[in-house]
């Protein structure tokens, strides 16, 4: 491990009391280990940050201290004392408040009735909606969360349905409250307005957990920082100490190099060329901001960067099923030819079409259906395929039996085609995307987290199997939060940061803390940082130790 | 059409519309608190061939109405262990409930009494009887509003006037309750129910025990009150009407005394008018009969302006990871 692993424990502030503490924690899904073995310590009236990617483990831990879900193992102190939190009401009686990622919020109520629910005063409600009106009016002179009392939810933007939930938790007395991704969803005033909110409850004396993946939140409001990867918590340290770039080296993992052997790229004319690629959601944020790069035949470009920076968003484009309701500018050619960006043109199909495979980031949304067999996976997005089909009817027989072939050839365990995909682990199911994607033979491959959640055995076949087919002079593109990956698969490595490509380097060249910093937005390369940062992202150079 | 013929029309109406307004009150609690219930009229049927049952073997009403709630409690308790418990699809269930009490009454009926499906008429305390109000002859022969009270609002059995009584406790309990705060959440948005620390589970099983208490009145009314005994299918569709009713009143407790009572008054009409004449043309008794369900279905069909359910209608509450 990096320079944090040294400091994973009992750094923080070890004087100030705890006001939550950890000890041991374990939750198992299944065969899915969400969390191993997890000491935090969260010192009273500190902001703490808990920072991971997606699937990480965050938002679990977070919701067994909500008393969401039980424990396997491990033991919860709040204020010093040992505490069995069953469930939410428990918690609320131990003072924590939690504001989830999706607000719980009764639309059609207004605002007093969902702050009152569940902790009504008595049988009627108007003495309860009453006592409300009066604490609110002080809540809001005390830290500044402004919200009219009377109206209705689905009125209120979602800055200030957020506030309710805030102010849900401080009606119930909470004195530690958990706030997961609370920036997800907001516009930059607001997120500033609700930052202004927390320190002004820091002030008063509440201690506050923030969960997110963004750096900058970490690094502009934190005071301590714990970072988890794969269910583990790999590391507390103090925000002050440490730097964005170092977070973003531990959230993502150097974890035993896998060496893939592999003879140096010879690369042929550009596959895919894509020039100031962009797109705004449907809620007017910019994901892509001018993206421009080429794949070459032979050659395999990776795409590092922390999670959420427009990797997704690029991944879908080039499928062909941008986010719905976005707008797109820019363009993609595929062997000299234009591909639509939009209508009847742009789909997965007609993308399959032209040569493009893809194996897609979440297997088990959009790479499989997991209640089908394995046949029918690998039939998938193929099934107008002329040897799949007799006249009007499908060849069943004729897909089992390529089923079959592909299941071998990639060793998927157990060698059962009848077997529903939800009943093959994670590894085989990838095996099962791979070998349907692979095996088509594509000009293009689009890779989005090839090995997430897969053992190690299926990871050195796919990556195998990734460059037997560069090998074969096609074009790759892999997108991976995993750095090791990226560093031991790629010919040449793009770094995405909010929606830009930061900078490019050769695989052989690049440290992972040259990486990290293009990862964290800033670029190690650029005198004067002042220039290459975009404007929004500024307060990034004033982080401390970033010079270092 | 004189006075006298409009009041006797609008007391039938209020006699019909009773058993309607009692099972769309029973729907309204078990869809506010987001079970859809299509079992209504099983729950109805059960009610009425159990109420008849025990009113024909005790000679009491009042044993019958007991029985008639039973009857369709029992059947709310699978339809929650169905739908709450074991998270199962709500609609299937409701299904299942009118089928099986569909079947489930004729079959009792013909091995107890053997009359067909019928159970034996009722008579004398095994019927509700009628109240007369206070006063009510006195004030017969005072002009407008004799009528009114004394034929109208005078002269009915206690159900009904509990059926009417159970619009303004309902609406109080909806709106200026914690139970109904609870209830009316755990409709729309069980997760912050949920999360507030409060059992969905348990808020759910009170709603579909209301339910099934209301919808207990309703068919017990219906063999005790309305007529004398049980009759095969005697609910006739009318917990499908008080369906249509409740999405029509869009499920607001006030607006459901004003729908039931349309539907109420179109089927006292087509009683009194079995051919109506309009002077051109006559309309056949069929099309009057029909007309109910004709509403129904314009109802059901969308043309009374957006009505929204409870936003969490219809599906088990899982908790999300």
């Amino acid at each position: 491990m990096t320079a944090g692993g040294d400091t994973a424990e009992g750094r923080p502030e070890t004087a100030a009391p705890a006001a939550i503490e950890l000890r041991g924690i374990s939750k198992a899904f299944g065969p899915v280990q969400a969390n191993k073995d997890i000491d935090l310590r969260v010192p009273k009236g500190s902001i703490h940050g808990i920072i991971g990617e997606n699937g990480a483990g965050k938002s679990t831990l977070m919701s067994i201290l909500y008393g969401f879900y039980k424990p396997d193992a491990g033991e919860i102190l709040v204020n010093g004392q040992p505490l069995t939190i069953a469930d939410s009401q428990s918690a609320i009686r131990a003072g924590i408040g939690m504001v989830f990622q999706h607000f719980k919020l009764v639309q059609n109520f207004t605002v007093l009735e969902n702050v009152i629910l569940g902790v009504e005063d008595g049988r009627l409600l108007r003495p309860s909606l009453a006592k409300a009106r009066g604490v609110l009016k002080q809540l809001a002179a005390e830290y500044g969360l402004n919200v009219d009392p009377d109206e209705t939810i689905e009125e209120l933007s979602v800055g200030h349905q957020q506030r309710v939930e805030i102010l849900k938790a401080l009606y119930r007395q909470a004195d530690i409250l958990i706030l997961d991704e609370p920036t997800g969803v907001l516009t930059p005033a607001e997120a500033d307005h609700l930052f202004r909110i927390l320190r002004g409850l820091k002030a008063e004396g509440k201690t506050i957990i923030l969960i997110t993946h963004k750096l900058r939140e970490i690094m502009e409001i934190t005071d301590n920082v714990s970072v988890m990867r794969r269910g583990e918590m790999v590391a507390s340290v103090r925000t002050a100490e440490t730097s964005a770039e170092q977070l973003a080296e531990l959230m993502v993992g150097r974890k035993v190099l896998l060496n893939v052997a592999k003879a140096p790229a010879r690369p042929g004319a550009p596959v895919l060329e894509v020039r100031e690629l962009k797109m705004v959601d449907d809620e007017g944020v910019e994901r892509l901001r001018g993206i421009g790069f080429d794949i070459r035949a032979g050659e395999i470009l990776g795409i590092a960067g922390v999670s959420g920076n427009g990797q997704t968003q690029l991944l879908e484009i080039l499928g062909g099923y941008p986010e719905k309701g976005s707008t797109l500018s820019g363009a993609i050619r595929l062997n000299g030819r234009d591909l639509p960006l939009s209508g009847g043109g742009c789909n997965a199909a007609e993308r399959r079409r032209q040569g493009i495979g893809h194996i897609p980031e979440d297997r088990q949304v959009e790479g499989l259906i997991m209640d089908f067999t394995a046949w029918e996976n690998v039939a998938f997005g193929y099934h107008h395929a002329p040897e799949y089909n007799r006249g009007w009817l499908m060849d069943n027989a004729a897909i089992r039996d390529d089923a079959e072939g592909k299941m071998e050839r990639f060793d998927v365990r157990p060698r059962d085609a009848a077997l529903a995909a939800r009943n093959f682990s994670g590894g085989n199911q990838q095996k099962i995307v791979v070998a349907r994607e692979i095996e088509r033979n594509p000009d293009l491959l689009l890779i989005g987290q090839p090995t997430r959640g897969v053992d190690i055995g299926a990871i050195e076949f796919i990556h195998k199997r990734i460059v037997e087919l560069r090998d074969a002079g096609k074009a790759v593109l892999l997108v991976s939060v995993e750095l090791d990956e990226i560093m031991s698969l790629a010919d040449r490595i793009l770094v995405m940061f909010d929606g830009r490509i930061m900078g490019e380097r050769l695989p052989h060249q690049a440290t992972t803390g040259d990486l990290g910093c293009l990862m964290a937005g800033v670029d190690p390369a650029t005198t004067a940082p002042e220039d290459a940062i975009p404007p929004a992202h500024k307060h990034v150079e004033e982080l401390p130790g970033e010079s270092a | 059409m004189d006075f006298a013929t409009v009041i006797q029309i609008l007391d039938s109406a209020v006699r019909l519309m009773t058993p309607l307004l009692l099972a769309c009150l029973a729907g309204l609690y078990s869809e506010r608190s987001g079970v859809f219930d299509i079992g209504l009229e099983g729950k109805m049927l059960m009610a009425a061939f159990t109420a008849a049952s025990v009113a024909y073997a005790t000679g009491s009403a009042w044993l019958g109405l007991i029985a008639g709630v039973a009857g369709s409690m029992a059947l709310s308790l699978v339809h929650g262990l169905s739908s709450i418990t074991f998270r199962g699809n709500q609609l299937i269930s409701g299904v299942a409930i009118n089928f099986l009490a569909s079947g489930l009454t004729v079959l009792l009926g013909q091995k107890i009494f053997g009359l067909g499906g019928r159970t034996p008429s009722l008579t004398g305390a095994g019927r509700f009887p009628e109240i007369q109000l206070p006063f009510a002859a006195a004030l017969r022969d005072v002009p407008v509003i004799g009528p009114i009270y004394a034929e109208l609002i005078s002269g009915h059995t206690i159900l009904v006037y509990v059926a009417f009584l159970m619009v303004p406790l309902t609406w109080w309990v909806l709106f200026r309750t914690r139970f109904g705060l609870r209830l009316r959440a755990v409709g729309e948005n069980p997760a912050s129910v949920d999360t507030a620390g409060v059992s969905v589970t348990r808020l759910r099983y009170a709603a579909i025990a209301i339910c099934g208490l209301l919808c207990g009145l309703a068919g017990a009314y219906l063999a005790t009150g309305l007529s004398a005994g049980f009759v095969k299918e005697m609910t006739a569709g009318r917990g499908f009407i008080a369906l249509a009713a409740l999405i029509f009143a869009k499920w607001r407790p006030w607006s459901a005394l004003g729908a039931t009572f349309l539907f109420g008054l179109l089927e006292a009409i087509a009683n009194r008018y079995p051919n109506l004449d309009l002077g051109i043309v006559t309309i056949p008794s069929m099309f009057m009969n029909a007309l109910p369900y004709i509403l129904t279905v314009i109802i059901l069909a969308g043309f009374v302006g957006r009505a929204i359910p409870p936003r969490a209608g219809g599906e088990p509450y899982v908790k999300e990871r």
